[in-house]
């Protein structure tokens, strides 16, 4: 894991000056900001984000034969084409539909990950993971613990698309990570990228933690890296600092890293507003200490997500950060986020926290 | 303009043309073959009629030992275990009861927390733990000690995880009777109902990919059948053809709410037709009924690998657990009624026609074990409870930087506030 880090560390810095290289979407709120090539990790291939997932997913296959990938359609190559080929590849036994039901899903990715097998479930949307609530915190999240580490689940992923897609309204919408960060015994993770999403699931893959995977689905098609063509993986638990700045930092996961950084362009640019901005990456376990590192420079912070703000993990965020940084603070911890309401149809535009929302902020605690 | 009467009359018309119309058009003859995703060939019917659950036929329960303890003459290759096998089950019938009575009084005066009994349930549990094969994994609920401790644990292990002290497995995190065991191939036990079935379906589902000669058993309640976690579990098990014993203990009463009031249907074993599984509804007071069950439902789920639903009629004769007093809801008579059939009597009076056991045996071994529980008993009571510090060990595999700065934290506070908190 180590030399994936320090891999890793020379992508992240290098990704300071990767502004010039982003593609404009006018069929998007963010810009995408692909990642660098990083020649260490061997040769690499142009993926989108739902490729990417599905190298992921085909290493996983062939280099462990007791693996198996699971869900609604996935055995056609799934609604978001991310399990295209492998059920010709390693047969129907190894990647299956199962019935329509969540909660059996889960629950049956348990029970494999109990007896051994590495199991990895997909749920269509993260908005119809809820009827797994409860095997996911009651049970998953607290297998180990409650056994004495008899027994345990760790080899359980349950992959599942999130967050906005532009008309995707309250059922194909939804960024719940909030919800499952309170379930102490899951690791949550959110990748920005084709290429972090191929690291980063490899991960989930091979902790020996359950892990909920959620795959920003607006990025499928849209976001394209240059992805090492071979098995990698990126640490979890550690946020990633794309960009160096001075006055502010600005914190997100997933779309939003995008909508941040050109914010953060924008401010350089048009105000000569120095910001510092961190992918989280990792929601549970999070790396607390990058944050505070970086709040404690800066002396403001901003943390902005897709979900809703009251209970959102921006709550846990800044909660964290006037306890560690309370001396160096030298204005509010501001959250820019969805509003209190479910995930709209129409009036997704004014609902998403989207670059100019983001600025307002900036400016207004940079002058506070 | 037409008049009123020529409307009536032109309509009148239309109606009557309509139906000679169709009536011309009927076919006669109305069975086709039916193509429909799913369902096996099907024909049509032309006869509108409402199917009607068939609840005046309900499916029969298999029994070999009636209530003298005489095998019926009816039974035909029926599986007599071995003389020693039958001593070391009604052996620990007996136990599982001593146990039971002793952890239940313990309860009473204060020293555990919490304890449910097995009473009533006996035959169910060690039956079905005798037909199985040791590396059969078992999902349990949590009235399943039986199978446990036929499989070998030791009355001083159930103790340990009731007091939570040093030496219990679980290391003290969970209520009492949440056992566990993995050298035994029995997975720890949770509170939330039924969301062991999905799992023993996965379970299943990597013994059968793995080609290994296992098979998963999960027990459940009648209760615990109307989750949707029952129906998740029984689809899968069904569509993914899984290598799984389904055990439904129907003890007539999920806490306070009887079985009328759980479903309308022949019980929980008329639901495994709908799924397309397989069924045996066995008398679960019977014990060489149900340990016949098992082993024939064992070879079928082998055998085919498919799933296997069966359902253990029985009655849970104490309390639901030391939190309530039943008597609140059903009455002192239906118990008495229903310890005539005591499990264990009607296995006793068989050893003891086939003089495999008499009196004096008796006598000596519940004196025994009584003083052998007692010992471990006390044994069990004395010893410390876990290192505080274990309370933030296996969360997740590793502990993360959260959670030290969390246990530094309390430290920090004990060292302050030490003696605000009992040593024990």
């Amino acid at each position: 894991m180590h030399a994936a880090i320090n891999k890793y560390s020379s992508v992240c810095n290098a990704t300071k000056n990767i502004l010039c290289g982003c593609i404009k979407r006018h069929s998007s709120h963010f810009v995408y900001h692909p990642e660098r090539i990083s020649n260490e990790l061997g040769k690499t291939s142009k993926k989108n984000m739902y490729q990417a997932i599905n190298s992921a997913m085909d290493l996983v296959l062939s280099k462990d034969p007791n693996s198996v990938v699971f869900g609604e359609d996935v055995g056609f190559g799934g609604v978001f084409r991310c399990t295209s080929g492998l059920r010709e590849r390693y047969g129907k036994d190894r990647v299956f539909n199962t019935p329509l039901c969540e909660q059996g899903i889960v629950g049956f990715g348990i029970g494999l990950a109990v007896a051994g097998t590495t199991a990895i479930a997909e749920i269509q949307f993260a908005d119809y993971m809820f009827p797994a609530l409860d095997q996911l915190v009651n049970e998953a999240a607290k297998y180990r613990y409650r056994s004495g580490n008899l027994f345990d689940c760790g080899k359980l992923t349950v992959r599942t698309p999130c967050s906005a897609v532009g008309h995707g309204a309250l059922y194909h919408s939804q960024s719940p990570e909030s919800f499952y960060a309170h379930a102490p015994g899951l690791k949550i993770v959110m990748p920005r990228s084709a290429q972090t999403a191929k690291g980063l699931l490899l991960s989930c893959v091979r902790d020996p933690n359950p892990c909920i995977f959620f795959e920003p689905k607006i990025m499928y098609r849209l976001a394209v890296d240059d992805v090492p063509d071979d098995d990698y993986e990126l640490p979890l638990g550690k946020a990633d600092v794309l960009i160096e700045g001075r006055d502010i930092t600005l914190i997100g996961w997933g779309t939003q890293v995008h909508v941040l950084l050109e914010v953060a362009e924008i401010a350089d640019k048009d105000f000569g507003i120095s910001c510092e901005v961190i992918d989280l990456v990792t929601i549970l376990p999070w790396d607390k200490q990058t944050v505070s590192n970086s709040v404690k420079k800066t002396g403001r912070a901003i943390v902005s997500h897709e979900a809703p703000l009251t209970g959102g993990f921006g709550a846990e965020i800044s909660a964290s950060i006037q306890e560690d940084c309370f001396l160096h603070l030298e204005s509010p911890i501001r959250r820019v986020t969805g509003y209190d309401t479910p995930f709209p149809h129409v009036f997704e535009k004014f609902y998403l926290p989207n670059k100019w929302k983001c600025l307002q902020a900036i400016k207004e605690l940079v002058n506070y | 303009m037409f008049s009123a009467e020529i409307m009536l009359k032109r309509l009148i018309n239309i109606k009557l043309f309509k139906k000679q119309y169709m009536l011309s058009s009927t076919i006669s003859a109305n069975i086709e073959d039916a193509v429909l995703q799913g369902i096996n060939k099907v024909n049509y019917t032309s006869s509108l009629d409402i199917n009607e659950p068939s609840l005046n036929s309900p499916v029969p329960i298999f029994k070999i030992l009636n209530d003298a303890g005489d095998i019926s003459s009816n039974c035909k290759s029926i599986i007599i275990p071995e003389n020693d096998e039958l001593i070391k089950m009604y052996k620990s019938m007996v136990l599982l009861s001593i146990m039971d009575k002793m952890l239940y009084e313990s309860q009473r005066q204060g020293r555990i927390s919490f304890y449910m009994t097995n009473e009533g349930e006996e035959a169910a549990q060690i039956g079905s733990a005798a037909g199985l094969h040791f590396n059969d994994l078992v999902y349990g609920q949590y009235r399943e000690a039986g199978v446990l401790l036929f499989r070998g644990f030791k009355p001083e292990q159930f103790m340990n995880q009731c007091f939570g002290n040093v030496d219990d497995l679980g290391k003290g995190k969970q209520m009492p009777v949440h056992y566990g065991s993995k050298n035994l191939n029995f997975v720890t036990l949770s509170s939330p109902l039924t969301t062991q079935l999905p799992q023993a379906v996965g379970s299943a589902y990597s013994f059968k990919t793995l080609k290994t000669d296992r098979c998963t058993i999960v027990y459940f309640g009648e209760g615990a059948a109307s989750e949707g976690d029952a129906h998740a579990a029984f689809n899968f098990a069904s569509t993914l053809d899984c290598p799984i014993i389904f055990f439904c203990r129907n003890n007539g009463y999920a806490i306070s709410t009887p079985a009328n009031e759980q479903y309308r249907g022949d019980g929980i074993v008329s639901q495994g037709p709908g799924y397309g599984i397989a069924t045996i509804r066995v008398d679960g007071n019977d014990i060489l009924a149900v340990y016949n069950a098992i082993i024939k439902a064992r070879e079928y789920v082998m055998t085919n690998t498919r799933p296997l639903l069966l359902e253990a009629m029985t009655y849970r004769r104490g309390h639901h657990s030391t939190s309530e007093d039943s008597t609140a809801y059903r009455s002192k008579d239906e118990i008495e009624q229903w310890s005539n059939k005591n499990p264990i009597t009607r296995f006793k009076k068989l050893l003891e026609k086939n003089n495999l056991w008499n009196d004096q045996n008796e006598v000596e071994y519940v004196n025994e074990t009584k003083k052998q529980l007692m010992q471990s008993f006390t044994i069990a009571s004395k010893k410390n409870k876990p290192n505080w510090k274990e309370m933030f060990n296996d969360v997740y595999h590793e502990i993360p930087d959260n959670l030290l700065k969390q246990m530094n934290s309390l430290e920090d506070h004990l060292s302050k506030y030490s003696d605000r908190y009992s040593k024990e």
